[in-house]
């Protein structure tokens, strides 16, 4: 059954949501003990909400009519804050805290009728590409456990695949985080224009990189839950006052005459050959249905994309990482010594390597002497890559390239990794992210039974045509 | 710019970060390949080039200027064990 189905069985009583509720927090529990999807399961949350749509649907309540997401189950990557509710976003450091506040899009979901089953794996902070650096298990590939979802949304991408009954993840991307798991686990991943979905009551990594979104089993389910969380917040400066769109109206228009670029660096060299043949196919697809092609150079943003993402992101995460000192929340160590002393004690014994890596960097890249050669001049490069892709959609609807080089990597393969050659598969995805680009991870094909991911990108607020163009792949 | 040992934990004390011996053993090339490899944004000519420090351009957002409700003071003590009189608890200053 697809999600507007079942909201249509829900709406009419055709279906306990309060058994039906209970049936899939079950269903979670078993998927988890072989997957690892969740770092906390919401059981007491979902029979609440589950109880209380009950109530609206026998008291015949008008406002269940206009709830798009009644009774649906709704997954959150760990970073985003669900009161009352466990949200570590992977880290140690934030073990036990339990926000006292709802994240806007987790208050949306809930609005929307959406019903929150729990807080799923990444990496610690975000800081990955294969959601194996988390302190609390790593998420297995639904195609093969000795593989990776991807990263760092790992979690999110991999229930989204792997829920056999109607659910909707909520993932995050800072530089890659949506579309590089999406293509792992065969699903479809949003990620929204920088600013389009509030941040407030998000965990930050960068926090002019990050962006909640959609992660989908259907191209529909995508744009749904993208509809439903969409619009400016007051509690988030950063947050755009333009009018969302009703993308799953939009996704519904034919892409007959659409011009897409096809990103002439990201094909060829580097690339698994068979990550090109489904991507191509994907091309010819689209091709089939009207939409016209043609070859465009983005030598910038792939060839110094990585260097640029990496300065920004570890600068801004370094910074932002400073509040957790074992004061005011999260973890604790014994009273002793100066403020300095203590403070270094929480972090140095409950940060990952990855995470002091990432702030080693970020702090070097930010210091005097440094920060006009790192730092600042990240920013002006960030500056021309965004002019290099403005200048592409004066011409162009989308653009298209692989969304990872490769097919999902063993965990022993990925364990040789140096952390540069594991930054490396990001290549695709930083710079869309760099400049606040929408960018949609569609399912392609499959090579020996593991999925492929296409990537297409949008200028700013352009999700709706990203959608129309996946809804071509529709299941 | 070559990173050292040195550097290194200088770095890290200015981010309140303790290295053990192995981890700067670990960490030192690790950052050495990394920083290398970013410093090649310097082959890149940016005379005249005004950092973005946002994807988008965000001007003046502003909210009404009313009293809100916000956390009580109990809600904001209830996270942590360090805390005495209604405030948070820290290590001695003096």
């Amino acid at each position: 059954m697809n999600v507007p189905e079942f909201v249509e069985k829900i709406r009419k009583n055709e279906i306990n949501i309060v058994e039906h509720t209970e049936k899939i927090i079950e269903e979670c529990r078993k998927i988890n003990k072989e997957y690892n999807y969740f770092n906390t399961i919401s059981d007491g949350l979902a029979l609440k909400q589950a109880h209380e749509i009950k109530k609206l649907i026998k008291n015949k309540d008008k406002s269940i009519q206009n709830k798009r997401l009644l009774g649906v189950a709704v997954s959150a990557k760990d970073s985003i804050c669900v009161k009352g509710v466990e949200s570590t976003a992977g880290s140690r450091i934030l073990k036990g805290y339990r926000p006292l506040f709802n994240a806007t899009v987790i208050e949306k979901v809930i609005s929307e009728g959406g019903i929150i089953i729990g807080k799923t794996s990444q990496d610690e902070f975000g800081f990955g590409s294969f959601s194996v650096f988390s302190w609390f298990g790593t998420p297995k590939n639904p195609f093969d456990k000795e593989r990776s979802c991807g990263g760092s949304s790992g979690g999110p991408a991999g229930i989204a695949k792997k829920a056999n009954f109607p659910h909707i993840s909520l993932g995050e991307s800072t530089g890659g985080s949506i579309a590089a798991p999406a293509s792992f686990c065969d699903v479809f991943g949003l990620t929204p224009t920088y600013g389009r979905n509030s941040r407030y009551g998000l965990i930050d990594y960068g926090n002019s990189l990050d962006k909640v979104g959609a992660i989908g089993k259907s191209c529909y389910d995508a744009a749904l839950l993208q509809e439903a969380i969409a619009g400016h917040d007051p509690n988030d400066s950063t947050s755009l006052n333009a009018p969302a769109d009703d993308y799953t109206e939009i996704m519904e228009k034919p892409v007959k005459g659409m011009k897409i670029g096809i990103i002439k660096e990201a094909f060829g060299k580097g690339n698994d050959k068979s990550v090109e043949k489904y991507v191509n196919e994907g091309i010819d697809r689209l091709k089939e249905e009207g939409a016209e092609f043609e070859e465009i150079s983005l030598d910038l943003p792939i060839k110094y994309g990585l260097a640029t993402y990496y300065m920004i992101a570890t600068s801004e995460a370094s910074t932002n990482l400073a509040k957790y000192c074992g004061m005011r929340y999260g973890a604790v160590e014994k009273l002793e010594g100066s403020f300095n002393e203590y403070f270094t004690k929480v972090r140095s014994a409950n940060l990952g390597d990855e995470a002091k890596r990432r702030i080693i960097m970020g702090t070097f890249a930010r210091m005097s002497g440094f920060r006009d050669a790192y730092y600042i001049k990240a920013m002006k490069v960030r500056t021309l890559i965004i002019n290099e892709y403005k200048k592409a959609f004066r011409k162009f609807d989308a653009l298209v390239s692989p969304s990872v080089p490769i097919l999902p990597p063993k965990f022993s393969e990925i364990e040789k990794l140096t952390p540069l050659q594991n930054y490396m598969m990001d290549i695709m995805l930083v710079s869309p992210n760099i400049a606040g680009l929408p960018h949609l991870s569609v399912p392609v094909g499959y090579e020996k039974n593991l999925p492929v991911g296409m990537l297409l990108t949008g200028d700013h607020l352009q999700e709706g045509k990203l959608l129309q163009l996946g809804s071509v792949f529709e299941r | 710019m070559e990173i050292d040992r040195k550097l290194l934990e200088h770095v890290a004390e200015v981010a309140r970060l303790k290295l053990t011996d192995e981890e700067i053993k670990k960490f030192l090339p690790q950052l050495k390949e990394a920083l290398e490899f970013f410093s090649q944004l310097q082959e890149i000519n940016t005379n005249g080039v005004k950092p973005s420090f946002q994807p988008v351009e965000i001007k003046n957002a502003m909210r009404e200027d009313f009293e809100k409700k916000c956390l009580s003071q109990d809600e904001a003590l209830s996270l942590t064990e360090h805390k005495k009189d209604g405030y948070f608890k820290g290590p001695r200053a003096v």
